[in-house]
């Protein structure tokens, strides 16, 4: 029990540092993920046909091929990427670090799911309230962000909040390229200590504690975001 | 003239699908292919496509294997919970939020470090014949990837089987068919056919959870690819590949669910 305790014999605090970085890369990716999956939904629904067929392969793609194959793909293209167009310009080569690849790759990923996730939920919308909308005269950009973003939330809620916890369990995969989060820091752990049974099952612990209280918010913002709407059971 | 008629139906689906912006992508997207193909290097392909099909029937086999395992222990859990005593249906709940709630990586490694650990102090586990599968890295995958298909399925078929209309039920115990055929040509049947869009969704995850059995030394096409990036230090054309067999995967596995959803007669009511 002592290897657990927070200070330097024990490894508590390396745990913890390991899920606080976690913890960041989901928030990241997943916040990226959004900004992605609204310009992707209104490309989709609204875009030329190109835009849509182009967000077609890319969600397709991206939903069709593993997540580990696809960090490594992005971890490997991107850092090449960004160096090669730094050496271009003139600069010298830098080292990506690994949160911000991280979020940028698992960013991406979720990006696909929250577009899908999102353009559904502007589909659930009651087509009155964006024609009464547009015949008040309502610009584009304040129709999104007064009608459409508002009244998609609660059709997106439980999607996103899906997402939400896949992209906690998918920093998981970081460890493969080598990024210190809770699984590689539980790795490196149990490795020196040879107490394999005792740290997973700490690092599950904490794992499952983030996802049980990520439910409680998530229920809280739901029932915010439902205000003002029939509740489902009434609905039935 | 029926066929003149299909024929022409294909025709006009077609050109319907194939507008000019999508034949300049296609366009695109050959000659994509074709860069590929002249100025990535290849020459590692005929000395690793043996190891290649080894490791890509292994992941198959994983997969097939798991999913049916999984859904056979997803059956009992989703019926605990849908209308089970509280003693059983607790368990059930609690495995399945566990499942749930931590990583497939993290549980993979307990399994096979941290249980795999445990097992050589017992000398009467070491003595015994099963010790030979245990030395091994891939019942650990199958187990670990079982129960992970389990959990998430388990709460699947929880929603199923709690969707069967009670009249269903009713009109069964009605006619006097014993609890066990009850369940065997009503409930089941019905809760499964609920479940099959949601499990072509699972499938294709469970295939894409596959590669995480190379981090504990199983050889599957996943690992190939590694030890061919490893041995040619090429980054990006075992991964373009590898990207390629998982998705042509992907696309076989919903095309034959799509045909099995297709082939149910029953309106579900």
């Amino acid at each position: 029990m002592e290897l657990l305790s927070p200070v330097a014999p024990g490894w508590g605090g390396t745990l913890l540092v390991g899920l606080l970085h976690s913890i960041e890369i989901a928030i990241g990716a997943t916040c990226l993920g959004l900004l992605i999956g609204v310009g992707g939904a209104f490309g989709k629904l609204y875009g030329g046909p190109v835009t849509r067929d182009l967000l077609a392969v890319y969600t397709t793609v991206v939903r069709a091929v593993p997540e580990l194959v696809l960090i490594l793909l992005l971890y490997y293209a991107g850092t090449d990427l960004i160096n090669q167009v730094l050496t271009a310009i003139g600069y010298q080569r830098v080292d990506i670090s690994g949160l911000a690849a991280g979020i940028f790759v698992l960013g991406f990923v979720q990006g696909a799911y929250s577009t899908e996730v999102i353009r559904g939920a502007i589909l659930a919308i009651p087509q009155g309230q964006i024609e009464a909308a547009r015949a008040y005269g309502m610009s584009p950009g304040l129709m999104l962000r007064r009608i459409t973003l508002p009244s998609m939330l609660p059709f997106a809620i439980p999607g996103l909040a899906n997402l939400w916890l896949i992209a906690t369990k998918d920093t998981a995969l970081l460890a493969v390229v080598g990024f210190f989060e809770l699984t590689l820091a539980t790795r490196q752990a149990a490795g020196v200590t040879k107490a394999y049974l005792l740290f997973y099952l700490a690092a599950g612990a904490l794992y499952l504690a983030l996802s049980l209280f990520s439910n409680l918010i998530i229920g809280r913002v739901e029932t915010w975001s439902r205000r003002g709407m029939p509740s489902v059971k009434e609905a039935r | 003239m029926a066929g003149e008629v299909a024929v022409i139906n294909v025709v006009a689906r077609a050109s319907l699908w194939l507008q000019p912006h999508r034949i300049v992508l296609i366009l695109i997207a050959l000659a994509l292919v074709f860069c590929a193909a002249f100025f990535m290097r290849w020459d590692w392909l005929p000395q690793y496509w043996e190891m290649g099909l080894m490791g890509l029937w292994r992941a198959l086999w994983i997969l097939a294997v798991t999913c049916a395992l999984g859904f056979t222990l997803a059956v009992p859990l989703g019926l605990a919970q849908a209308g089970g005593p509280f003693w059983f249906a607790i368990p059930a709940k609690v495995f399945c939020t566990i499942i749930r709630g931590t990583p497939l990586l993290l549980q993979l490694w307990l399994l096979y470090y941290g249980l795999g650990s445990l097992f050589p102090q017992y000398p009467w586990i070491r003595e015994s014949w099963i010790w030979p599968y245990l030395r091994q890295a891939w019942p650990y995958g199958v187990l670990a990837l079982t129960l992970s298909f389990a959990g998430y399925e388990g709460e699947v078929m929880r929603g199923a089987f709690a969707g069967v209309p009670r009249g269903q039920l009713e009109a069964a115990r009605a006619f006097g068919m014993s609890r066990w055929k009850i369940f065997r040509r009503i409930w089941l049947p019905q809760a499964f056919y609920r479940a099959l869009p949601t499990l072509t969704g699972e499938t294709v995850l469970q295939l894409k959870s596959t590669p995480l059995v190379a981090t504990i030394s199983v050889i599957d096409i996943f690992a190939v690819s590694s030890k061919v990036r490893q041995d040619t230090y090429l980054t990006y054309e075992p991964l373009l590949l590898l990207a390629l067999i998982y998705m042509t995967i992907t696309g076989i596995l919903v095309l034959v669910f799509s045909r099995i959803e297709a082939r149910i007669p029953v309106k579900i009511g």
